[in-house]
């Protein structure tokens, strides 16, 4: 195979070629490949191109924290853009670089570079003002944005998620990760370990540290081995840990194996307490002309070659302000890659970490501050840290490292403070947890041995924190390496006409860091937003250090001082198909009556009535227009007989030897006074004097209730009332049970009702006498136990014939079996809303608006004043005392008769009125009067009724006289009859 | 105006000089022991204030103090939806008046704030909402503010990516509202550019500047304020700091009708265009644009308790996706990129207070929680009260005095939209 | 998803409670008994909104009681758990 596919080595299996596409191109890799190091073995230097500027990019990083080669896959996998890290190469997987058109080697919009001196940060806000930014914006937003939106999408089945509880979680399986596991495993704790990698070790992977005498890797396979075959551990790889919530509920996204269908798998874990053990991130140094392919993180270089065996270049060069390069080095020569030189900003580096090697040049007190070539690095230039002249080296890799940053994400997710580590030159943890421990590199441990010690010492403290005791561990010898380090975040003085990238992702440099210090904007927040450096989809894992970096020596400030931005979660982009699987009100079902079948077979029109309730609107027949319907079904009810499904009102059985008295508190009417197996209305408020919800409530024994709320309001009432009587008034002694579902009803109105119910059968006195209006009757019906009701919705005569759930549908059938004659119509919500508003009975959803109260609804009889106090009615009184107009209810009849569809227009006095004096709450087609008859609140209404009043129906007045707000049998003997 | 105009030409000019030209946006000064107007909290309104102050009422001596940084707490965090759907006589010229102000702010401060009309379709899936918004329509239509229904065909046609809730499934889509005067823009820029202009008139800004306490004297009135460098004197003091100002406004002995709560926005990661209008979905509690540069910028429902946490609870989270999805179905392809939360205050009627306090020369404007869209309007109004002591027609009745009398003017819970 | 402490039932989900509000004193006679202003200043002005919320929540899908717990609202760190009513 061609490229810079070493002969031997790497964990890839070269029995297995896979061929793919990028950019069009064919390639082909190995399995175990990422779709970055297949690039890379295939020669592939110039991947992408840049955000801003369109320049050539290549690959700089083997992990998660890549800041250039982003990807979006197409075909069936298609998912936005990806790291091209992250991908793990499968056959026939088809790629594109986000950037360039036609393609990345050759990108049309490359030109734009010679635009760049006018594109310093911020520039937008600077420019495109004239003529307006809306005539730019299409284009920008074009320009803008990565991978295309998604069409079409995913089977459910590919976005899992799951939840999964334990003791412990470690996330991150290097070698502090592993060996605190190792501790709470033993201990027997229930233990779940992710890693994002393939495989578990970290940094063990590609390192040639040794521990307990065994090469790095073969002890993270033992400890693994050994891991999964307990029985209470989990591993879990290919998974990242993204964010921490309250009460250390963590986010985990897990990537499957390749060819899986199953793209993404979100779990919920919730961990009694978690081990942070996810490494650092080594990050780079700034220079100009700092983006070249070819330029990389040293880690970088060296895993693509240990893991891989990907030789990134022929000639290495590496740069540098610590001592983790010159063991690469060494272990690059070890498998007989060339390094040609280690540029070393330090004046001495111990004698130690020097022989490691041995064998190249090394620049002390050097740096590099410029480099060459087009498509891919070429060489770069150095010179003395104190000036002086510079020289030249030819090379086709940069190893860049400018330190380690602790992967300290999920950490400062959790508000735990951090510092900032003068010794370590990055942002540590400072301090412990109660349910978070971080340890090994990401808590800035940079020896082996530390590492290993701090995950041991975590996991015992955890098992102790259980109760557990555990037998003493020795933590194995481990080869110990030196570590030091001198800041630096950048060359001195990059020339002016270059670029010195600090975020490579959004194409932000140096520069223009400096540009926003000088434009006032210092803060780290405002640096970041002002250039928007740290905000790409790498979230600033590399560069977000430099950036503070940057600002402190610019301000001659210390970095300690310049502060961080806080880390917001996820850590990596998640994909939001595997969330949002519980809740939301379109996952549950509605709820229906027993008989909704039937009115389904009635060709009922069904609509959401509330709390989540189906209800029919109304029953067309043949070919019937819903005005026709209705109007047929409010007739029958008018003249004949009706029968509606009122089973979803809310309902509730209180009981108890102050339950009286507690309706007295909550109602604002009287209840005590009722006798029993009477009912009466009740006007409900909260303690703000608005309207909460109104209702019959029949009294059946000296302590016992039945209550009814409106549909929509059940759940309301009863934390309403819950609350008055577990925090409020504990002394009372009252119970509530919701007894909703448990009767439901059929409710027959109309003149025609008594008779009907005696056809049906009943051996209840149906008498006036004996069953007035507002009294409730227990007996049968047709044969079933029922308490029937004598309510009206619809101001005719009715019964609400109430059974338990399970015998409704059998009563219903009788009913409408036995009632033949009468022609018995089913009537739907849209008809019952035409007989309230002729009848101008209130109703929740269109009279009470959040400012009325019952004087304004003329209902001011409701309001008891013989009760010394009851919920609302303090605040009532008060904001009667308002100077301000009370709207209050009133009937309107427009001049054009034909004029229905008014509702929720305001009213006015003249078409030119700056303000409304009220509006129209509901109006519909009269039966009784074969007009439009509507009801609408109106400033100071009850004192111009006889008046007129304009609709304004959007620019369109119509004129209305204004009436009492009842059209149909104001003195109600219909419904008492 | 003592500032660099902003330009292509600048631009150009600056290109030559690697635009070192540039002078700071605003300067940074040593506090003074005092001053006329001291105005806390360097949020929208806070910066809109001081900058009305000095522009339209010939303001002088008047510095803003800001605990953080300006511009970083929420208009910074919000999701900039400019608009002005309200229901009541009160509140719609208010903010119609503050949405066309925007409009012509990123000339008059001299910065592009990518003001941008994109209209607001509300997508609608219930008849009472249907009919709250219908209401809504009709009364707008009084104060100039426009709203239209369009057919479910019609909503599609516009949204093409709206793809869920068809015909027979658990929440169809009956009909959508147009709102062609909502607009989105930049937040950040909002909070600069009058910075900016602010500072160029003689306004100080002071970063890193926690009021701690207020300072009232013996007679009542208020006196100054409490920093880290000591007390600050002033005969006029503003609070403007939004989820804060129930407890500042204790350290003087006032209690006010605030309830703090939590609400917080994500975003995708950048996608090439996919929607050109403010989507909002009442019914399912999530509303979203895509900001210029390709993210989809989107919000749901409120957190119901207390948080200062400025991140957002899981099921919080999960339900507004939830509703996305339900609605959009191919995002589910899509990536989470970025989340964080605000806190808010809110006024029992959800309408906004602009007013003096009853603390003599302490004033202030709170209520906010859905406050973006307000800032040119509430900056001028509280300006002008602050200068004149007389209310703004605009904001007249939007007075501490109408709690006394429990007069509402009722706007709480009747969107998703904040 | 917080996880709230139900002092009789034990560490419970968030989504079997209902948020109940901010705590505030037993509203018992006030209504009959304060001056306007006392009764505004119970009705609408908090007691405390500051690092620490008292709040009632209502343990509708377990055993019925209301609670009242003080939450950090930094840290969501839940303090001495109680049942809201006295007797
Ligand atoms: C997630 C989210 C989405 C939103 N979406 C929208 C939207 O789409 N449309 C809309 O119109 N509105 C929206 N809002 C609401 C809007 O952001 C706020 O109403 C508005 O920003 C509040 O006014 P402000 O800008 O002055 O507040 P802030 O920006 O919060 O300003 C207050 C300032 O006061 C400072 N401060 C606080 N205490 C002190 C002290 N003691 N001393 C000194 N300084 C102090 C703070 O640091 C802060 O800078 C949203 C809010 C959030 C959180
Ligand atoms: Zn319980």
């Amino acid at each position: 195979m061609s490229g810079s596919r070493l002969p031997t080595g790497g964990k890839i299996d070269r029995d297995r070629t896979l061929a793919f596409q990028y950019n069009g191109q064919t390639h082909s890799g190995f399995a175990g490949d990422t779709l970055a190091s297949a690039l890379l073995g295939s020669g592939l230097r110039l991947a992408t191109r840049s955000y801003k500027y369109h320049r050539p990019r290549g690959i700089v990083s083997s992990g998660i924290e890549e800041p250039s080669c982003h990807v979006h896959l197409t075909g069936d996998n298609a998912s936005g853009s990806e790291p091209a890290t992250r991908v793990e190469l499968t056959d026939g997987l088809t790629a594109r670089s986000v950037r360039g058109w036609p393609s990345a080697s050759l990108d049309l919009a490359a030109c734009l570079q010679l635009a760049a001196p006018l594109m310093p940060a911020a520039f937008y806000y600077k420019t495109f003002q004239w003529p307006n930014w809306q005539l730019f914006e299409p284009t920008i937003r074009k320009l803008a944005g990565l991978a295309p939106a998604p069409v079409e999408a995913r089977q459910l089945d590919d976005l899992k998620a799951r939840n999964w509880h334990c003791d412990v979680l470690i996330v991150g399986a290097g070698p502090a990760g592993l060996a605190a596991a190792q501790v709470v495993a033993e201990a027997g704790l229930d233990v779940l370990v992710v890693d994002q990698e393939t495989e578990f070790g970290g940094s063990l992977l590609s390192s040639s540290q040794r521990i307990g005498g065994v090469a790095g890797h073969v002890w993270a396979k033992g400890v693994t081995d050994m891991l999964a075959a307990a029985r209470n551990v989990r591993l879990l790889h290919r998974t990242v840990a993204w964010a921490c919530r309250e009460h250390n509920l963590i986010m985990l996204a897990e990537h499957p194996v390749p060819g899986c269908r199953v793209q993404q798998r979100v779990w919920r874990v919730r961990a009694r307490t978690t081990i942070l053990a996810a490494g650092s991130h080594e990050r780079p140094i700034v220079f100009a002309n700092n983006d070249r392919p070819g330029i990389m993180l040293a880690s970088a270089v060296r895993d693509y070659a240990v893991r891989y065996a990907v030789a990134a270049g022929r000639q290495i060069v590496f740069f540098t302000n610590n001592d983790s390069v010159y063991h690469c080095a060494r272990e690059l020569q070890e498998i007989g890659m060339k390094v040609a030189g280690i540029v070393d900003v330090r004046w001495a580096v111990s004698h130690d970490v020097l022989t490691q090697a041995r064998g190249t040049t090394v620049h002390l007190a050097h740096e590099v501050f410029d480099t060459r070539g087009r498509r891919g690095l070429a060489g770069v230039r150095i010179r003395p840290v104190t000036g002086g002249r510079s020289t030249r080296i030819s090379c086709d890799v940069l190893g860049l490292s400018g330190g380690w940053n602790p992967a300290i994400q999920l950490w400062s997710q959790c508000r735990l403070p951090v510092r900032y580590s003068d010794s370590l030159a990055t942002l540590v943890p400072d301090g412990k947890a109660a349910d978070m421990l971080a340890v090994g590199g990401c808590n800035g441990a940079m020896q082996l041995q530390e590492a290993i010690q701090e995950g041991i010492s975590a996991g015992a403290e955890i098992a102790r924190r259980f109760g557990l005791s555990l037998k003493q561990m020795d933590p194995p010898v481990c080869d110990s390496r030196r570590f030091t380090i001198q800041p630096y975040w950048h060359s001195r003085n990059p020339s002016k006409a270059d670029k010195a990238f600090v975020d490579l992702l959004h194409d932000v440099t140096l520069r223009d860091i400096h540009l926003a210090i000088s434009e006032g904007f210092s803060e780290i927040e405002h640096v970041k937003r002002y250039t928007t450096a740290g905000m790409a989809l790498d979230q600033g894992r590399t560069g977000n250090l430099n950036v503070a970096g940057a600002v402190a020596t610019r301000l001659g400030k210390d970095i300690a001082k310049v502060g961080t931005t806080t880390f917001r979660p996820p850590t990596v982009p998640v994909h939001f198909a595997g969330l949002g699987q519980f809740g939301g009100l379109g996952q549950l079902p509605y709820r229906t009556t027993p008989v909704a079948p039937w009115h389904i077979s009635q060709n009922a029109v069904m609509y959401e009535a509330g709390a989540r309730w189906r209800r029919p609107g109304y029953y067309p027949r043949n070919g019937e227009s819903m005005h026709e319907c209705v109007c047929r079904e409010a007739n029958a009810v008018r003249n004949g007989l009706g029968i509606y499904d009122g089973g979803p009102l809310g309902t509730f059985d209180l009981n108890g030897r102050d339950t009286a008295g507690f309706l007295d508190l909550v109602y604002t009417n009287v209840f005590s006074t009722l006798e029993d197996y009477r009912g009466r209305y009740g006007l409900m408020l909260g303690d703000d004097g608005l309207i909460l919800d109104d209702g019959v409530s029949f009294r059946l024994g000296r302590d016992r209730f039945l209550m009814s709320t409106s549909t929509a309001n059940a759940q309301t009432v009863q934390r309403h009332l819950e609350r008055l009587l577990a925090v409020d008034y504990p002394s009372l002694d009252v119970k509530i049970v919701e007894v909703t579902s448990m009767w439901m009803n059929a409710t027959i109105c109309g003149p025609f009702a008594r008779e009907a119910l005696e056809e049906i059968g009943t051996d209840i006195d149906l008498s006036n006498n004996a069953f007035p209006f507002m009294a409730i009757r227990f007996g049968r019906v047709a044969g079933i136990e029922a308490r029937v009701a004598r309510v009206s919705f619809t101001g005719e005569l009715s019964y609400e014939i109430n059974v338990r759930s399970r015998h409704l549908a059998k009563l219903w059938n009788h009913v409408i079996e036995s009632c033949r004659r009468f022609d018995i119509t089913p009537v739907g919500s849209e008809t019952n809303h035409v007989l309230r508003v002729e009848k101008g009975f209130m109703s929740l959803g269109h009279e009470v608006d959040g400012t009325v109260d019952a004087h304004d609804l003329g209902m001011g009889w409701i309001m008891s004043s013989k009760k010394q106090d009851y919920i609302g009615k303090r605040a009532v009184m008060i904001r009667r005392q308002s100077p301000r107009p009370r709207r209050q209810l009133v009937g309107l009849l427009t001049k054009d008769p034909e004029a229905v569809d008014i509702e929720g227009a305001p009213l006015v006095d003249s078409p030119v009125d700056e303000r409304s004096r009220g509006f129209v709450t509901a109006s519909v087609w009269s039966v009784v009067h074969n007009r439009s008859v509507a009801l609408g609140l109106l400033e100071d209404g009850r004192r111009r009724i006889g008046g007129s009043v304009l609709v304004r129906e959007c620019s369109n007045p119509i004129e209305a006289s204004v009436t009492q707000p009842c059209f149909y049998d104001p003195d109600g003997s219909r419904l008492r009859s | 105006m003592n500032m660099d105009r902003y330009s292509f030409w600048t631009l150009a000019r600056n290109a030559v000089s690697g635009h070192r030209k540039l002078r700071p946006a605003w300067r940074r000064h040593q506090p003074k022991s005092k001053y006329d107007v001291l105005i806390v909290g360097a949020g929208g309104h806070g910066l809109a204030t001081a900058y009305y102050l000095a522009s339209r009422f010939g303001g002088r001596n008047i510095a803003v103090l800001e605990r953080g940084w300006v511009g970083g707490g929420n208009v910074a965090r919000n999701t900039v939806t400019v608009r002005s759907n309200y229901l009541r006589d009160e509140s719609i010229p208010f903010f119609a008046r503050s949405v066309r102000m925007f409009g012509e702010l990123s000339r008059e401060l001299n910065y592009n704030l990518m003001h941008s009309r994109r209209t607001m379709i509300d997508i609608v899936q219930t008849s009472p909402k249907l009919r709250e918004l219908k209401r809504r329509m009709k009364i707008m239509d009084m104060h100039g503010s426009s709203y239209e229904e369009i057919s479910v065909s019609e909503v599609r046609r516009r949204i093409p990516a709206l793809t869920g809730a068809r015909e027979g499934s658990r929440l169809p889509i009956i009909a959508g509202m147009v709102h062609k005067d909502a607009a989105v823009n930049r937040h950040d820029a909002v909070a600069w550019a009058y910075a900016r202009a602010a500072d160029s008139l003689g306004v100080e800004i002071h970063q890193n500047t926690e009021v701690t306490s207020l300072v009232v004297d013996s007679s009542g009135r208020i006196s100054g304020v409490e920093t880290k460098f000591g007390t600050i004197s002033a005969r006029k003091v503003a609070l403007a700091v939004s989820g804060h100002t129930f407890m500042l406004a204790r350290t003087a002995g006032l209690g006010l009708p605030l309830r703090t709560f939590n609400l917080t926005a994500f975003v995708s990661e950048p996608i090439k265009p996919v929607v050109d209008v403010v989507v909002n979905c009442p019914d399912l509690g999530c509303y979203f644009s895509q900001t210029a540069r390709g993210e989809l910028i989107i919000g749901g429902h409120p957190d119901p308790g207390l948080s200062y946490r400025r991140d957002i609870k899981q099921n919080v989270f999960e339900g507004t996706v939830s509703g996305l999805l339900e609605l959009f179905p191919s995002f589910g392809r899509l990536k989470l990129l970025r989340q964080w939360g605000g806190h808010l205050d809110i006024a029992p009627d959800g309408s906004p207070i602009i007013d003096r306090t009853s603390v003599g020369g302490l004033f202030v404007t709170a209520g906010w929680w859905g406050g973006y869209k307000a800032i040119p309007a509430g900056g001028l109004c509280l300006a002008k009260l602050i200068a004149t002591g007389e209310h703004h027609r605009l904001a007249s009745s939007f007075t501490l005095a109408r709690f006394d009398r429990l007069d509402y003017i009722m706007e709480a819970g009747t969107t998703t939209v904040v | 998803m917080l996880i709230i402490e139900c002092p009789f039932c034990g560490s419970r989900d968030e989504r079997e409670f209902d948020y109940g509000g901010l705590a505030k004193p037993p509203r018992g006679r006030i209504a009959e008994v304060a001056s306007d202003r006392e009764w505004l200043d119970y009705l609408l002005i908090a007691e405390e909104q500051g690092e620490i919320a008292e709040e009632y929540w209502w343990h509708v899908r377990g055993c019925g009681e209301w609670i009242k717990i003080r939450r950090n609202t930094l840290t969501h760190d839940i303090e001495s758990p109680e049942g809201a009513s006295r007797s």
